[in-house]
C-alpha cells in the first residue's frame, strides 16, 4: 500500500467501516462443507417468463441505452402496481424512475437532499448501507434504536427523542432485514404524524413489501401529507427473485426526483436494458409467481420459528422479508463470538446480529431463504450446539 | 375445496414424504387438522395414490415407454368408458387420456423392449374391434415429467456478497 494513502484517500472513504458481514463471509468462503443460513437473496430461479423476456429483448436486438429515467412502458407498470398495491398515484413521467436496483436509489436520495450537517435518522438494527451511503453524502447519521420488547417496530417515542433541528430525512426500512419486523397501518400512524410535525423526509424501503405474510404491506406514503415527503424505494430482486438483474426504482415528489435522476445520469446513465424488459413482464404477468414464492417463504418461516422454539432459543415472530433473528444473550457471549464459533463447531454460518449495527448484539440474523432440506440440517446443528453450551 | 387442503395438495404433489406433523408446522395448523384432511381427500379419490419420481434411465434396468395415439368408434351408450376401460386395465399400460383432436385416446404403454411394446400394439391393441388405428411414438429421453426437470443440478449458485 502507498504510504501516503491515507493523505491520497478520501477521509469519508477511509473512515467507513468495512462491512461486518464481510468479515464473516471470509472464513465460511474458507470451508467447504458448511451450510449456510446467511444469504439475504432468494434462492428461487427469476420465473421463466420473465427471463425469457430478456432473452427475447435481447434477440430482437435491444442492447441500447434507455432513457436516463428508464423504459416508458416499464414507468407505466411501476405506476400501475402502486396504484393497485398501494392506492398511490405517481405520474410516471416526472415521479418514478428505474434505478440499478434499489440501493442506488437510497445512494441518490441523500446525495440529493443532504447538506453538510444534515442528520438521518436511521433505526437500527437495519441493513448496512444507509449508514455510509449518509455519511458519503455529507450526513451524520443518527441511531434510532429498534428494541426487541417492541418487536424491532419504530416507536414514536424512541423517534421523538432523536429528532433535532437539524434532522432530515427518515430511513423507514420495513419489512425490516435484519429482524423481519413489519410496520402495521397503526404502527406507522404515530410516525407519519411525527414527520410532519418536524418536516422530515422519508426514505421509505420498500424492497421487502411484497414478502409480508400478515395483512398487506403498508407504505408510509399513503398515509395523508405524507406521499409529497416520501421517496418510496423498490425493486424486483426480492419480491420477483432477480437480484443478478440489478433493477430497482424510486417514486417520490417531482422535484426530488429530478435531482435524483440528474445524480443517475452523469453517474450511471441508465439501469440496464435487457433487465427492463424483462421487469415489465415481471409487474404485467408476475404476481402469481410473487404469490407462489411468498406461500414457500411463510412455510419456511413457520418451521423456522417452531424449530426455535423447540430448542428453546427466545424469537419474536417475523412477519415480513426471509429473516428471523433470535437471541442468544442467554449463552453470555457476543453474537459474533456465538456465530464463529457455532461455524467451526458445527459448520453453520449464520450472520451475527451486530453485522447491522450495535443494537444487534445479542442477536442472529437467520435467513429462511434456503430449502427446507438445508434448513432441518442446519437447524439441527444449531440445536446440537445450544444443546452443548447448556450442558456446560 | 379450502385453502388448507389446496395447501397440503400442492405440498404433497412435489413431495409425497412430507410427514403430517411438518405439513402442521409449514401450514400452521395442528397434526389433527392435517390427518382430518388427508383423510377425506383420500376417501374422494382427490389424493390416488403416492409414488415416486424415478429416472430408469440412470439405474441401467431396461425398460422403454411409448405413447399410443389410438383411434376408435365410439359405442351407443358407452361412449369411449368401455373400449377405456379394456385399454386401462392391462398393467403394462401407465395412462390412458380421452383426448380432443385427430385421434381419441392417449395410451402410455411401458415394457422391457421395442419388441414388447409392438407386441402388444399389434396382439392386443390393434386388434380390439373398437380400434380403428393407432400410432406408435417411442419416447427416446425425458427432459421433465410431473413438473420435475430429470436432469437439473441443485446447487446453490449464491455467491458471497455484501451488504
Amino acid at each position: 500500500m502507498n504510504e501516503n494513502a491515507n493523505h491520497v484517500l478520501s477521509d469519508t472513504c477511509v473512515g467507513l467501516k468495512p462491512s461486518g458481514i464481510r468479515k464473516f463471509f471470509d472464513i465460511v468462503s474458507e470451508m467447504t462443507d458448511a451450510i449456510s443460513l446467511g444469504v439475504g437473496e432468494p434462492d428461487f430461479d427469476t420465473p421463466w417468463h420473465i427471463r425469457d423476456e430478456g432473452i427475447y429483448s435481447l434477440e430482437k436486438g435491444r442492447t441500447f441505452y434507455t432513457s436516463n429515467s428508464g423504459l416508458k412502458e416499464l414507468k407505466k407498470e411501476v405506476a400501475a402496481y402502486m396504484k393497485r398495491s398501494q392506492n398511490l398515484r405517481y405520474d410516471y413521467n416526472s415521479q418514478i424512475f428505474i434505478t440499478v436496483g434499489g440501493s442506488e436509489a437510497i445512494d441518490l436520495m441523500f446525495r440529493a437532499m443532504i447538506n453538510p450537517g444534515d442528520q438521518v435518522l436511521i433505526p437500527t438494527p437495519c441493513y448496512v448501507s444507509y449508514d455510509p451511503c449518509a455519511r458519503l453524502a455529507g450526513a451524520e447519521p443518527v441511531i434510532v434504536e429498534l428494541k426487541e420488547e417492541n418487536e424491532f417496530r419504530l416507536k414514536a417515542e424512541d423517534l421523538e427523542k432523536k429528532i433535532t433541528d437539524k434532522s432530515k430525512i427518515l430511513v423507514l426500512p420495513f419489512p425490516n432485514n435484519p429482524t423481519g419486523s413489519i410496520m402495521t397501518r397503526e404502527d406507522l400512524r404515530p410516525i407519519a404524524e411525527l414527520c410532519i410535525k418536524h418536516d422530515l423526509y422519508v426514505l421509505s424501503d420498500e424492497i421487502y413489501g411484497e414478502l409480508t405474510y400478515e395483512g398487506r404491506h403498508v407504505s408510509i406514503a399513503s398515509f395523508p401529507g405524507m406521499q409529497e415527503r416520501t421517496i418510496v424505494v423498490n425493486g424486483f430482486s426480492k419480491a420477483y427473485a432477480m437480484t443478478g438483474w440489478r433493477l430497482g426504482y424510486a417514486c417520490g415528489p417531482d422535484w426530488i426526483i429530478s435531482q435524483m435522476i440528474k445524480i443517475h445520469q452523469f453517474a450511471i446513465m441508465c439501469a440496464p436494458t435487457t433487465s427492463q424488459y424483462a421487469a415489465v413482464e415481471a409487474l404485467r404477468n408476475g404476481d402469481e409467481d410473487v404469490r407462489m414464492m411468498r406461500e414457500s417463504y411463510n412455510e419456511r418461516r413457520r418451521f423456522v420459528l417452531y424449530s426455535l422454539k423447540k430448542m428453546g432459543l427466545p424469537c419474536f415472530e417475523p412477519k415480513g422479508a426471509f429473516y428471523a433473528f433470535p437471541c442468544i444473550k442467554e449463552f453470555g457471549m457476543t453474537s459474533d463470538e456465538f456465530a464463529t464459533r457455532l461455524l467451526q463447531e458445527e459448520k453453520v454460518a449464520i450472520v451475527p446480529g451486530t453485522a447491522f449495527g450495535d443494537c444487534g448484539e445479542g442477536f442472529l440474523r437467520l435467513s429462511y431463504a434456503y430449502s427446507i432440506d438445508n434448513l432441518k440440517k442446519a437447524l439441527a446443528r444449531l440445536e446440537r450446539f445450544v444443546t452443548r453450551l447448556r450442558a456446560k | 375445496m379450502n385453502t388448507l387442503e389446496e395447501r397440503v395438495l400442492s405440498i404433497i404433489e412435489k413431495n409425497s414424504r412430507v410427514d403430517t406433523k411438518e405439513l402442521a408446522i409449514l401450514l400452521g395448523t395442528e397434526e389433527s387438522e392435517i390427518l382430518a384432511a388427508m383423510e377425506k381427500l383420500e376417501q374422494e379419490d382427490v389424493i390416488c395414490g403416492y409414488h415416486t419420481m424415478i429416472d430408469w434411465d440412470k439405474t441401467g434396468v431396461d425398460k422403454v415407454t411409448a405413447l399410443i395415439e389410438v383411434r376408435v368408434t365410439p359405442q351407443r351408450g358407452k361412449g369411449f368408458d368401455e373400449i377405456a376401460e379394456r385399454i386401462y386395465k392391462y398393467p403394462e399400460v401407465t395412462s390412458v387420456y380421452l383426448i380432443s383432436g385427430g385421434y381419441d385416446l392417449m395410451v402410455t404403454l411401458e415394457g422391457k423392449s421395442l419388441k414388447d411394446v409392438s407386441s402388444f400394439v399389434t396382439n392386443k391393441l390393434s386388434t380390439l374391434d373398437t380400434v380403428i388405428a393407432t400410432t406408435t411414438h417411442f419416447i427416446l429421453k425425458k427432459y421433465k415429467d410431473h413438473g420435475t426437470i430429470m436432469t437439473r443440478h441443485h446447487e446453490d449458485q449464491r455467491e458471497m456478497i455484501t451488504p
